[in-house]
């Protein structure tokens, strides 16, 4: 039994607190002591991009802020794993991109612990600025679930053993998008979920994280969509798992796939939603904001912000502040209550990573790599720090015990205060 | 004597076995699980269990894991693939592998599956790097396409230090040389660029084999795409001489030549600049010989082929991107005639990007060499 599990089952033996007492458990759950400085997947422990974990490094000039950097064999936009002292990132190379890699590094050093490397199944054809590479993995604690654009899904122990391995564009011949696949994965009550949408054979499937093995297989929109399930908080104890696409916001329940409400009024294919507390910040006519019950049922619309539409990169909740940022990198502040506009601030753009955020510090990486810090505590957010990291990076960023991980077409660094 | 024999050789199994090392049998009855993994995850809580065996044992499974890649499918691959890299990586991190003849041999035997061959050059490399160089030039026209791809890349290596150094004549041969080896479509085209600069010709469509010779009939409806599942009547038989009911008038088979470099299908110079409508191809292709090949597409609309009146394969994705050999389609050629037919969708999107409506086809030999019509 995992930490996610045993977390799980302590709550469902909780059934019946009050709404206090669920906020507390849910925060431990998500973000607390069980996590630890552990970043699971895209965007972190919710989902969120947030980290509340010590003071992030602030970049200003001079400074010396780059702890360790390690040398990757190839391009990848999927976003580091941090599992304890563990990073865990994926690449593709080879002139097909063909060649998958999964691989470790200890997070202290960055020495690498080890490389396991696979053959594509799927068809492994992408826009050159993708890479098969664009899935984030996700992990349980135990184990690591690596996710890749030719729709091979690799399941390893921490120490680099497989576990099981899953071919879906074998499985499903016509799973592919030739511009490719990106959609991350989620783990949630011990099934994988993947989005595999595209034009064609498009569906959703949960896996078993000890098999493999088809939990469930829904058919999906057949239009490509490049957004990742968000975990969705449902009654106490009980999560759902939001599929995101052009139609909309459809939660499903993990263990079975059974839709359990659906939001239909159409939502953005490649920014994903986020998640903070019970409401959900999905990129749909602009930004919509919708607010769960304490009955797990349909969900509430509280706002909808046209001026909060996202571009590329995903929405962000940091306290009672919500950010987007458009094509032109201009980062937008919006109040999480009302989706009223705050302040906006130009950045040095372009993005495709999304923003992340440790305490007050927002960090935020262009496709020329750099590294922007904003300040967030001010009334109006404010550049404090930037560091170049002189290397195309698509990737978004992930945080571990006050530190934070950047991923480039050929390095993985790890940013730290000291 | 054969008490002797059995004596010693318990000697050397007891005396060289390390404690985490697994018998023959171990090996052999893990692989046979790993081999049967199959569709859904079929097989895969066996192979876990299969898998930690395997990786348990030294660097003796090397070769069986190779040879239990022959014939397996592209699955269990991945589960030997993944044993034989971790027993590596462990023994370099150990410092105690030591050379293995067995291993070039193993790479030398071209009856084994390309995929195995091409892990044991690659285990040979990061074993003993100088080996894999000496032998890598010798490689240049073995079947196994990866091993075949560095051999050109050294060619091409050479030849733009020959460059540098001013010695055009050299870097020319050279590059031909690379050119009657190569089979990845980045490589001839990078080869033939190379060669272009120097003045040299280059003839890339029949490099490549690209089918150029086409009959082309359409457009037929497909408003809203719903065509791609209407069967219109060359889906039932090809009659060359036949009239159709067409999408704003009478459709007839029309000869298509493509002049194309890479050899594309224009559609559109055949039927006009139309939208949601289909169009079919047909071609014949003569094989000297019943044999199993590979139909390679680049198409960016949707399509479907039929090979002698089978239907193989059919994609609906439009103006997603195309690349050649972006499909790669495994199919028999019968002995003489083979007919070939492509249907071919356009969409109603109306960005100036979606107004592409061909395709390009060539066939190949399993490791990727084109195979050319009998009849040119």
């Amino acid at each position: 039994m995992n930490r996610l599990q045993e977390a799980g089952q302590e709550r469902v033996a909780t059934g019946g607190l009050s709404m206090a007492v669920w906020v507390l458990l849910a925060t431990s759950f998500f973000g607390g002591p069980l996590w630890g400085a552990d970043w699971l997947q895209f965007r972190g422990p919710l989902g969120s991009g947030v980290s509340e974990e010590g003071l992030g490094p602030v970049l200003r000039p001079g400074g010396h802020a780059i702890a360790w950097s390690s040398e990757l064999p190839g391009r990848g936009l999927s976003s580091p794993v941090i599992v304890g002292d563990r990073v865990f990132v994926t690449c593709s190379s080879g002139p097909r991109q063909d060649r998958l890699h999964v691989m470790c590094f200890g997070s202290k050093d960055g020495v690498k612990r080890w490389d396991r490397q696979f053959l594509a199944t799927g068809r492994t054809m992408c826009h050159a600025k993708s890479s098969v590479a664009a899935p984030t993995p996700a992990s349980d604690g135990e184990r690591i679930y690596a996710f890749f654009s030719s729709n091979d899904v690799f399941c390893l122990d921490l120490d680099g053993n497989l576990v099981w391995l899953r071919g879906l564009t074998r499985d499903y011949p016509n799973a592919s998008n030739s511009l490719g696949m990106s959609s991350s994965l989620a783990v949630v009550e011990g099934v994988v979920v993947a989005q595999v949408e595209n034009d064609s054979e498009s569906f959703a499937v949960g896996l078993d994280c000890r098999t493999g093995i088809n939990r469930w297989k829904m058919d999906r929109p057949k239009r490509a969509n490049w957004t990742s399930p968000v975990v969705i908080p449902a009654t106490v104890g009980k999560h759902l798992v939001g599929l995101q696409s052009s139609a909309g916001l459809t939660a499903v329940e993990p263990g079975t796939g059974k839709e359990v409400w659906s939001y239909s009024e159409g939502a953005a294919t490649i920014p994903s939603s986020a998640v903070s507390g019970r409401v959900v910040y999905v990129p749909s006519n602009g930004l919509t904001a919708l607010e769960i019950g304490e009955s797990g049922g349909a969900p509430k619309q509280l706002w909808r912000s046209a001026q909060l539409r996202p571009s590329t990169p995903s929405p962000i909740v940091v306290g009672d502040r919500v950010f987007t940022m458009n094509d032109a990198g201009v980062l937008s502040c919006g109040e999480t209550a009302t989706g009223s506009r705050v302040w906006q601030l130009r950045l040095k753009g372009p993005f495709s990573a999304s923003p992340v955020a440790l305490g007050k510090l927002m960090y935020t990486v262009n496709e020329a790599g750099l590294v922007q810090v904003v300040d967030l505590a001010g009334p109006e957010g404010e550049v404090v720090g930037e560091l170049d990291l002189k290397q195309p990076i698509l990737s978004t960023p992930s945080i571990s015990s006050g530190s934070v991980f950047v991923r480039g077409d050929r390095t993985l660094w790890k940013i730290s205060n000291s | 004597m054969r008490l002797n024999w059995i004596l010693f050789a318990a000697g050397l199994v007891f005396l060289e076995r390390p404690a985490w090392s697994v018998s023959d049998v171990e090996v052999a009855g893990a692989i046979a699980v790993l081999r049967g993994v199959g569709p859904e995850g079929k097989g895969n809580q066996e192979a876990t269990d299969a898998w930690k065996t395997l990786v348990s044992g030294d660097q003796r499974v090397l070769i069986p894991i190779l040879k239990g890649m022959d014939g397996a499918n592209d699955l269990a691959s991945n589960w030997l693939r993944g044993a034989a890299d971790a027993v590596v990586s462990r023994g370099l991190e150990k410092k105690d592998l030591t050379p293995m003849v067995e291993l070039g041999e193993f790479l030398l035997e071209t009856g084994h599956s390309p995929k195995g061959r091409r892990l044991a050059y690659e285990i040979l490399d990061r074993t003993d790097h100088s080996a894999a160089q000496l032998i890598l030039p010798g490689l240049l026209h073995d079947p196994a396409p990866e091993l075949r791809r560095d051999a050109v890349q050294r060619l091409m290596d050479e030849a733009g230090v020959a460059k540098r150094a001013g010695r055009k004549e050299l870097a020319v041969i050279v590059l031909r040389q690379a050119l009657g080896a190569a089979r990845d479509a980045d490589q001839l085209d990078a080869l033939s660029k190379s060669l272009r600069e120097f003045d040299r010709k280059v003839d890339l469509p029949a490099l490549f084999g690209f089918l150029l010779d086409w009959k082309v009939a359409g457009p037929f409806d497909s408003t809203k795409g719903v065509g791609f599942d209407v069967g219109y009547p060359p889906e039932k038989g090809v009659d060359l001489t036949a009239e159709y009911e067409g999408k704003g008038g009478k459709v007839l088979w029309k000869p298509f030549k493509s002049q194309d470099e890479f050899g594309l299908v224009d559609v559109n110079k055949v039927c006009g600049l139309i939208k949601g409508a289909a169009a079919y191809a047909y071609t014949e292709f003569v094989s000297d010989r019943a044999r199993p090949v590979e139909l390679r597409l680049g198409c960016e609309n949707a399509w479907k082929i039929w090979v002698n009146g089978s239907y193989l394969f059919g994609r609906d994705e439009y103006h997603r991107g195309k690349e050649i050999d972006q499909y790669r389609l495994a199919t028999e050629l019968q002995a003489g005639i083979n007919r070939i037919l492509v249907k071919l969708c356009q969409d109603e999107q109306k960005e100036e990007w979606t107004v592409e409506w061909q395709f390009q086809l060539r066939i190949c030999d399993p490791y990727g060499a084109p195979v050319r019509s009998a009849s040119k």
